[in-house]
């Protein structure tokens, strides 16, 4: 058992210079690949011109770049102790948004701060990690394999993912269902518990689906089969197939892409942006963001190894996870494995919120990393 | 403590199982783009070009047809169309409506136009009318400002100058339909059209040509961004004809000029190159490869001269009294009778209980076979016939040409019919009579030809006992050379031209009324002529009605055969008039005055200039293939 004073006697402080100098150099070049790599096919689906993509991705990223540099200089204890207050601001700017969108008569995700707009749901994958982690953190694994011990938590899931279904973004509330899974399951829920709910979950499916918008049916009925409608719902995964598999080993050449110029591939400046790639570089290219992601992930998880807080480690891991499913999701989508569910790829795909979310993921990961000496208390 | 140690572990665990699904599951990700670009990659490939690519055919130019002369009958024209496209007019409606106000559009154009616009992307020009004359693009251009989005296109459509003159010989073009054999690509090309009957369909493959290709790349909504590849093909060969379009236009004249209906041919004896082939009446092929209204084709197949059918091979009639010529020759050749055979001609002969009639009712006396043919007497040809008996006559007729097709290339051609005992039997069921064989040997009863074996039958005698055959391609010198003879004696030909020669150039012979002697050439031929109605015993006995008594469809059919010059021939001439009422009347004049027009025109035989008749034909500017 953690006593109080403990935390107060660890408490080392470091300079902002040696913070500058423990940050992880491999781990920012990796990132600064995939944004480039953005840059680049912006630059391409823009047929060979800066605008209207490939200048504001650059900006974002260098304004992103700001704010993970500024979030990894901070104090690891102070995300432990605004998590809840973060969790809970997040949770209301999504009521609010689920409230405007209704006096506003359509759906509505997003808040107008004037210079930005903001997306609650992307600050609330954010946010349900700190506040997960912060929980379990000051929970013992007695209470995590308790019924009781993760009502709070699976409440704490749940009553947001639950506003952003309704928004309706299935993507995204599938994003927080699945990201807060993963906490439960590596913090040492049962895994009965996830047969049970997985069970129950398939037999609700036929309930669920009743639920589901037209669209959303649309988008499954149409990834099971393709071709049903090929030029309707289907025409996006079909023509995503030939752009990538016409690209071959080593793809058609920079802005020659057949499929994306000729306007064949859809969306192929955010959700398909992968395809394009694809297709113009081939496999070669398609395997080399696939690893770069991989490593960027696979860093996320030593930094998790090297923490000396239980909260770190799971925030590490927790964002890890958000920032797996994103890849997993998008690629799995355009390549025809999964159902086409608007996930784009972060630091690739034209989009400023998720640039803006991923970039605070990454500040937060690498304050977990030069923060890993420091315990934190239960308190 | 151990508690918060095993929490650690677990975490540490826990953490590795997922991290391990998550390396796995990117592996799934790097086989499925395994998979998709290099397993499948050749599928892909092609896919992604098929989507690119856009192949259109280019359709060649149709080679044209010229006359034995050089002179074109089938060209083709240009074309104007006006043709709108959607995305460049700010209002749609608002355009066609001042549209309509330069030129009326009926109301199953509008709707055509409509639904056209509907099912097309808004980049591709939809046709609004074609077949604009000078004129109407004049106003189109001059009102311009009005009509945003509307733009004049040419394309090329087949033209025939001299219309319904030629149409029975080139026939006409139209659009693919379902019934033909779809074995060239360009068949399916909207608007496509190609020959239907006559010698553009006889000659279509060589006229067709081969399309070519035009490969652009497209984006998805279909528009061109640029063209990759483009392949002319092979525009569609000329073909030259046997005709003289001169005698083409004389012939069918002189049949619109007293409205007949019927046919003519005039061969080359020494070649059986047709240089005119007419049936009247006709009609304008230049409607059918514009396509044809409800109302016109209504008038054509309604009218009882029937314009449609080619009455030069479909038409079989008797040969009436120009078949005496076979029967002449073949009791010549088999001894039946001798030149200097005389029979007696009484007006009438009985055979058992029936009586055979003469035309001429107070008989002509004693008569050989020159002066039968000359007077066309009846009595002597069923003497004739009685000694000779059918099968020697059917074996003569078919060597000249009769009772089988000519296979000149048009279809729907007739065999005719040269009957025979055995032909009998097997068509009625019962032997042959004596009495058919009576008639047979004036050219009545049975016997049918078409006007083409007619004229083939007196190219051969003029000739002199070659085997020509009517064609509209031009023989080679070696196919010249090599054209078979008849195996029949020339005296007794000279003996039937001797005939032919008194029926048209001696005072009161049938054809006497229509000999010319253009610088001493002079013409000779044999009349027919054909009852379509049976005259009976009573009309007989009390007055056989005239001709002009009776109504058209009852009158006799008018035949003519006869070649020019008479002394060295050179030209065969066969002409059927439908109901003219007598071979003498109706076509020995035409007959005459077509032999008379190509002994004028060939200066080979005279040396004489013909003055210049030939107007240049105004029509559109022709595109001529390049070669």
């Amino acid at each position: 058992m953690y006593k109080f004073y403990e935390t107060t006697i660890k408490t080392q402080s470091m300079s902002l210079t040696e913070k500058f100098f423990n940050l992880n150099f491999m781990y920012i070049l990796f990132i600064s690949l995939m944004a480039a790599t953005g840059v680049t096919m912006l630059y391409s689906a823009a047929n060979g011109s800066w605008s209207p993509w490939a200048f504001n991705h650059l900006i974002r990223f260098a304004f992103g770049f700001c704010i993970m540099i500024a979030l990894a200089m901070l104090d690891i204890r102070l995300f432990m102790r605004y998590a809840y207050l973060f969790y809970f601001a997040s949770l209301f700017l999504l009521i609010v948004v689920e409230v405007e969108g209704h006096i506003g008569m359509g759906a509505q995700r997003w808040i107008n701060l004037g210079i930005i707009k903001i997306q609650p749901s992307e600050l609330m994958k954010i946010a349900l990690v700190l506040a997960l982690a912060r929980y379990f953190h000051t929970s013992s694994l007695q209470s995590i394999e308790s019924i009781r011990g993760i009502i709070p938590p699976a409440l704490m899931t749940l009553c947001p993912a639950f506003l952003v279904m309704i928004q309706p973004d299935l993507g995204t509330a599938l994003m927080l269902l699945f990201t807060a899974g993963m906490i439960f399951f590596v913090v040492g829920v049962q895994i009965w518990k996830f047969a049970v709910v997985i069970i129950g979950g398939l037999l609700a499916l036929p309930i669920a689906w009743q639920f589901l918008h037209g669209y959303q049916k649309n988008r499954i009925l149409t990834f099971l089969d393709p071709e049903r409608d090929p030029l309707g719902a289907g025409y996006h995964i079909i023509q995503s197939k030939i752009a990538l598999g016409s690209g071959g080993v080593f793809g058609k050449g920079f802005l020659k892409g057949t499929q994306s110029h000729l306007n064949f591939l859809p969306e192929k400046h955010t959700d398909f942006i992968f395809t394009m790639l694809s297709e113009e570089f081939g496999m070669v290219g398609a395997v080399f963001v696939v690893i770069v992601n991989f490593l960027i992930i696979a860093y996320t998880y030593s930094f998790a190894m090297k923490s000396n807080s239980y909260f770190g480690k799971l925030v590490a891991i927790g964002l890890a996870c958000n920032y797996f499913l994103y890849i997993f999701i998008n690629i799995s989508m355009v390549l025809g494995m999964l159902p086409v569910v608007g996930i784009p790829l972060p630091l690739i795909s034209y989009g400023g919120t998720v640039m803006l979310s991923v970039m605070s993921s990454f500040g937060i990961i690498l304050c977990v990393y030069i923060n890993r000496n420091i315990n934190i208390g239960k308190d | 403590m151990n508690r918060d140690n095993d929490k650690g572990k677990v975490l540490i665990n826990r953490s590795l199982m997922v991290g391990v699904g998550k390396f796995f599951l990117l592996l799934c990700i790097i086989f499925r783009l395994y998979y998709l670009q290099v397993y499948q990659a050749d599928k892909y490939k092609t896919l992604a070009d098929e989507n690119r690519i856009s192949t259109r055919l280019l359709v060649p130019p149709r080679g044209l047809i010229y006359d034995r002369n050089g002179e074109v009958i089938a060209t083709n024209r240009q074309n104007f169309q006006a043709l709108i496209v959607a995305e460049q007019t700010p209002n749609l409606q608002e355009t066609l409506d001042a549209f309509k106000k330069i030129m009326p559009l009926s109301e199953a154009e509008e709707q055509r136009i409509k639904k056209d616009l509907k099912s097309n992307k808004s980049f591709v020009p939809i046709k609004i009318k074609d077949n604009l004359s000078w004129e109407e693009v004049a106003k189109i251009q001059l009102n311009a400002p009005d009509l945003p989005g509307i733009i004049i296109d040419e394309g090329l459509s087949r033209y025939y100058p001299y219309g319904e003159k030629m149409a029975h010989v080139l026939g006409y073009v139209a659009a693919v339909s379902e019934k033909d054999v779809k074995d060239d690509p360009l068949l399916e090309v909207p608007g496509f059209k190609i020959g239907k009957s006559g010698i553009e369909k006889l000659f279509e493959k060589k006229l067709r040509g081969k399309g070519g290709n035009l490969k652009s790349e497209v984006n998805a909504y279909g528009r061109v961004m640029k063209e990759i590849e483009k392949n002319e093909g092979v525009p569609g060969e000329r073909v030259d004809l046997t005709l003289d379009v001169r005698l083409q236009e004389k012939a069918y004249d002189l049949f619109t000029e007293k409205d007949h209906s019927g046919a003519a041919i005039l061969l080359d004896v020494h070649t059986g190159e047709i240089l005119a082939f007419v049936s009247a009446p006709s009609f304008d092929p230049n409607v059918f490869s514009q396509g044809i209204s409800n109302a016109q084709w209504k008038e054509l197949i309604s009218n009882e001269k029937n314009p449609l059918s080619n009455k030069a091979i479909s038409g079989q009639y008797s040969p009436g009294s120009t078949f005496k010529i076979i029967t002449a020759l073949a009791a010549l050749e088999a001894g039946a009778i001798k030149p200097d055979t005389r029979f007696f001609c009484a007006a009438k002969m009985t055979l058992g209980t029936h009586a055979f009639h003469c035309w001429k009712r107070i008989g002509h006396g004693y008569l050989n076979v020159v002066e039968a043919l000359k007077n066309s007497c009846d009595i002597f040809f069923y003497e004739t016939a009685l000694r000779l008996g059918i099968e020697k006559i059917a074996d003569m007729a078919r060597r000249f040409g009769l009772g089988s097709k000519i296979n000149v290339g048009l279809e729907n051609e007739k065999a005719g019919l040269i009957p025979d005992k055995a032909w009998k039997l097997k068509r009625f069921g019962e032997p042959w009579q004596q009495g058919e064989s009576l008639i047979s040997g004036i050219g009545q009863g049975y016997i049918l030809t078409t006007p083409l074996q007619l004229a083939t039958m007196v190219a051969r005698v003029a000739n002199g006992g070659y085997e020509v055959t009517p064609t509209f391609s031009k023989l080679t010198n070696y196919e010249k050379k090599h054209i078979k003879k008849i195996n029949v004696n020339p005296n007794y030909l000279d003996m039937i031209k001797e005939g032919m020669y008194e029926v048209v150039n001696i005072p009161g012979a049938t054809a006497y009324g229509s000999r010319f002697d253009y610088h001493g050439i002079k013409m000779a031929g044999k009349t027919g002529s054909t009852q379509v109605r049976r005259i009976t015993m009573k009309e007989r006995q009390t007055r056989i009605l005239k001709q002009e008594e009776l109504p058209w469809k009852y009158r006799d059919h008018g035949v003519f055969v006869g070649y020019a010059p008479a002394d060295n021939p050179k030209y065969a001439v066969a002409v059927l008039v439908e109901h003219g009422g007598g071979g003498s009347k109706a076509a020995a004049p035409i007959a005459s005055k077509i032999l008379l027009e190509a002994v004028k025109l060939d200066t080979s035989l005279h040396g004489i200039q013909p003055e210049k008749v030939m107007t240049p034909l105004k029509f559109g500017t022709e595109v001529v293939p390049s070669e």
